[in-house]
């Protein structure tokens, strides 16, 4: 066994996260870096899983085979992406349980985003157009995040969620374009998600307190306000063809900064959704317990076969390795 | 047969095949979101999702030979009750994990003879949607199975529910082997091998559920009742608003693209 | 409550012994727990090339864990040869480890982004 020192080990740690490179699961880290990873990707995860719920809403109801095939599709890759980070969460030592369990007592959160609801069809065009857009303008810079499992875990994430933006975009454009009714849907939709959306990036970068340190670590990689003015500046020529007005007056190109310019975000609505007051956040939460508990016996039934199966190779073959997990070797 | 009158009744039988996924895979969506572990979420939309393409298949197929010009839309959407051809099996509620994994292995266990067969048939078309079709419920049958034989030898409470889901099912497969003479010229594209005569499905799917109670120490049920009538267009009461959903939106747009 | 087993190393490193040295407080009069273990995954996707370290994932058993690897990291491609071995039994050096991903079935076109027909103008899509 070497004799690293504290000091030593910060310095590797240190070096690495210099020069670019990744962070991986048996290397030392700083106790913050590893528990703001472990609650941002739980966060992650939390989200994709309660996403389900929103997008679930239509499945029943989509208007064509097709457009049900293609929703059936995303939210069965919402539910992959979910497993993927619980996955890459649980290398830093976390238990998935312990991370649910945490989101079940509402101590972990989950994207905001997903406490509005579904109310048309629209919406879920609107979702995958703005949500996911807005999604992958975070994801992408994740790829290239300090710690492995988590830039590995977003680079497959990134390649599964682009067809889930253009299925977004296709389908409200064929909505703006189809009866007047269907053009009024998609415009409602838009209306209902477009600030939503932007609130996605976060507080003002002048307003997040935690931005500085996760830069440091390179686990973020461009403030709040540098995506979002991103996001927007690429939105508003993709609303144009869709044919929708974006609901706010203020948008407009400015050739100084050479951005649009946008109206103020009403970071009060944010708050009071994050604090738990938003439309669906009861309803996200309860219907995820109730998912998770009125599944335990499912749960415990399988554990429960997987003993027997155990109990009976021992009888066959005595002596063999058991279950029991043998203690950690080597822990500092 | 005349070509017309083999036509009307190839796309008669491909109709019953697509609302047979069709119907299915409408169940199985609504579990998104509530499956007892996020892997079965997963797993449960990947078989819903391989379903719909077959019923996208088949009710496709089937607008073609009718020859109207009905799109697998238009079948899907604007069919009343009395022109679904699904077995009731099919259109059973959900209920909890276990009703829904023993619904699914009788009738996936069911898909897998009928496609086996199937992608043998003298029809070029039916024979290369069922040859895929036939990979995809072999891994239905598996899951279901896999899940029936831990629910069934697992804790009591699973091996109560297991059984309750079973008993609820089972009169219901009577109907998945029953012979097609209701409709005379059903009869003749199973002598032209074109389709498949369900009857000679039921020794097969029979051996095959019997193994995989017996290992979930589950009894195969035994009962006189058959209800029947689906393919015939009869369907159970909770049929009306499993369409009423499925179709509301559709309707409420005549003629738009989605 | 016993964390979760990670693999045995060799050099100095903190590998938290509870969820809350984690960072991830949890309540602590919990009752005993029966979780599904973990398993990692390890994917060949064609012949010729060796099994590669996709991931991680929860099932109670091989067999189920067999399942979902396929479901989840291989989305049931043909000719894939899945590996899925307890994370517990899996004993790792300091060696870095090089993962691959794979890319998302063929039969499935909606999910190739060249499948939606957008206007050629529109950028970043």
């Amino acid at each position: 066994m070497t004799t690293t020192t504290a000091a030593d080990a910060q310095r590797d740690f240190d070096a690495v996260i210099d020069s670019d490179q990744r962070i991986e699961p048996r290397d030392w880290m700083p106790d913050a870096y590893r528990s703001t990873l472990v609650r941002q990707i739980a966060q992650h995860a939390h989200s994709e899983i309660i996403g389900m719920q929103p997008e679930g809403n239509w499945l029943t109801r989509a208007p064509s085979l097709k457009r049900k095939a293609i929703l059936i599709a995303k939210v069965q890759d919402e539910a992959g992406h979910g497993l993927y980070l619980y996955g890459a969460a649980e290398t830093l030592g976390v238990s998935r349980e312990d991370l649910l369990d945490l989101l079940h007592a509402g101590r972990q959160r989950y994207s905001s985003i997903f406490n509005y609801p579904t109310l048309t069809w629209a919406d879920v065009g609107a979702i995958g157009w703005l949500v996911d857009g807005a999604a992958i303008m975070n994801q992408i810079p994740l790829t290239r995040c300090s710690y492995g499992p988590y830039a590995r875990a977003m680079v497959r994430i990134c390649k599964e969620e682009s067809f889930h933006q253009r299925q977004g975009f296709e389908s409200l454009l064929t909505l703006s374009r189809g009866t007047e009714a269907q053009h009024e849907m998609a415009q409602d939709a838009v209306n209902r998600w477009w600030w939503p959306s932007i609130m996605m990036f976060g507080p003002p970068d002048s307003d997040s307190p935690h931005s500085g340190q996760s830069m440091a670590w390179g686990i973020k990689r461009f403030s709040n306000d540098e995506l979002r003015q991103r996001f927007i500046d690429i939105c508003v020529p993709q609303a144009a063809i869709l044919g929708l007005e974006l609901p706010d007056p203020v948008l407009t190109w400015n050739e100084e900064r050479g951005h649009y310019d946008f109206g103020d975000i009403d970071w009060s609505e944010f708050k009071r959704v994050l604090s738990g007051d938003g439309p669906c956040n009861r309803q996200r939460l309860s219907h995820r317990v109730a998912a998770h508990n009125e599944g335990q016996w499912v749960r415990d039934a399988a554990m429960a076969y997987a003993a027997k199966q155990e109990a009976l190779r021992d009888a066959v073959s005595p002596g063999t390795e058991t279950e029991k997990d043998s203690p950690d070797a080597d822990v500092a | 047969m005349s070509q017309r009158v083999l036509d009307g009744t190839v796309a008669r039988y491909c109709l019953a095949l697509g609302d047979d996924a069709l119907v299915l895979s409408q169940r199985l969506c609504q579990w998104a979101a509530d499956a007892p572990a996020i892997e079965e979420d997963v797993a449960l939309m990947n078989i819903a999702l391989d379903l719909i393409g077959q019923a996208r298949s088949f009710l496709s197929y089937a607008g073609v030979r009718e020859g109207c010009g009905r799109t697998e839309d238009d079948l899907a959407y604007l069919r009343d009750e009395r022109d679904f051809r699904n077995v009731q099996l099919v259109e059973l509620a959900n209920g909890d994990f276990a009703t829904t994994m023993t619904r699914q292995l009788l009738f996936s266990a069911y898909q897998y003879e009928l496609y086996e067969g199937l992608s043998r048939s003298s029809d070029e078309e039916i024979a290369a949607v069922a040859a895929k079709a036939f990979k995809e419920v072999s891994y239905h049958r598996d899951h279901a199975a896999t899940w029936v034989v831990r629910l069934g030898d697992g804790t009591d409470e699973s091996h109560g529910r297991t059984v309750a889901g079973i008993h609820a099912a089972w009169p219901y497969t009577a109907e998945l082997f029953e012979p097609l003479d209701f409709d005379a010229a059903l009869v003749g594209l199973v002598e032209a091998r074109i389709a498949v005569d369900p009857a000679s499905l039921h020794e097969p799917w029979l051996g095959y559920v019997t193994s995989v109670l017996t290992k979930a120490t589950v009894e195969v049920p035994s009962t006189t009742w058959a209800p029947a009538g689906g393919r015939r267009g009869l369907h159970t009461e909770g049929f009306g608003y499993l369409l009423a959903e499925m179709q509301h939106l559709h309707r409420s747009f005549p003629g738009a693209t989605w | 409550m016993p964390c979760r087993r990670g693999p045995r190393q060799r050099k100095i490193r903190q590998m938290p012994t509870s969820p809350e040295a984690a960072g991830a407080s949890v309540p602590s009069a919990l009752p005993a727990r029966r979780d599904w273990p973990l398993w990692e995954v390890f994917v060949r996707p064609r012949r010729g090339l060796s099994h590669t370290h996709s991931g991680s994932l929860h099932a109670p058993d091989a067999e189920l864990a067999l399942r979902n690897a396929r479901d989840l990291y291989t989305r049931r491609q043909e000719g894939v040869s899945i590996w899925v071995v307890r994370s517990s039994d899996i004993t790792a050096s300091t060696a870095d480890e090089k993962d691959s991903f794979f890319d998302p079935a063929a039969d499935k076109v909606y999910r190739h982004p060249t499948f939606y027909e957008i206007p050629d103008e529109v950028e970043h899509l």
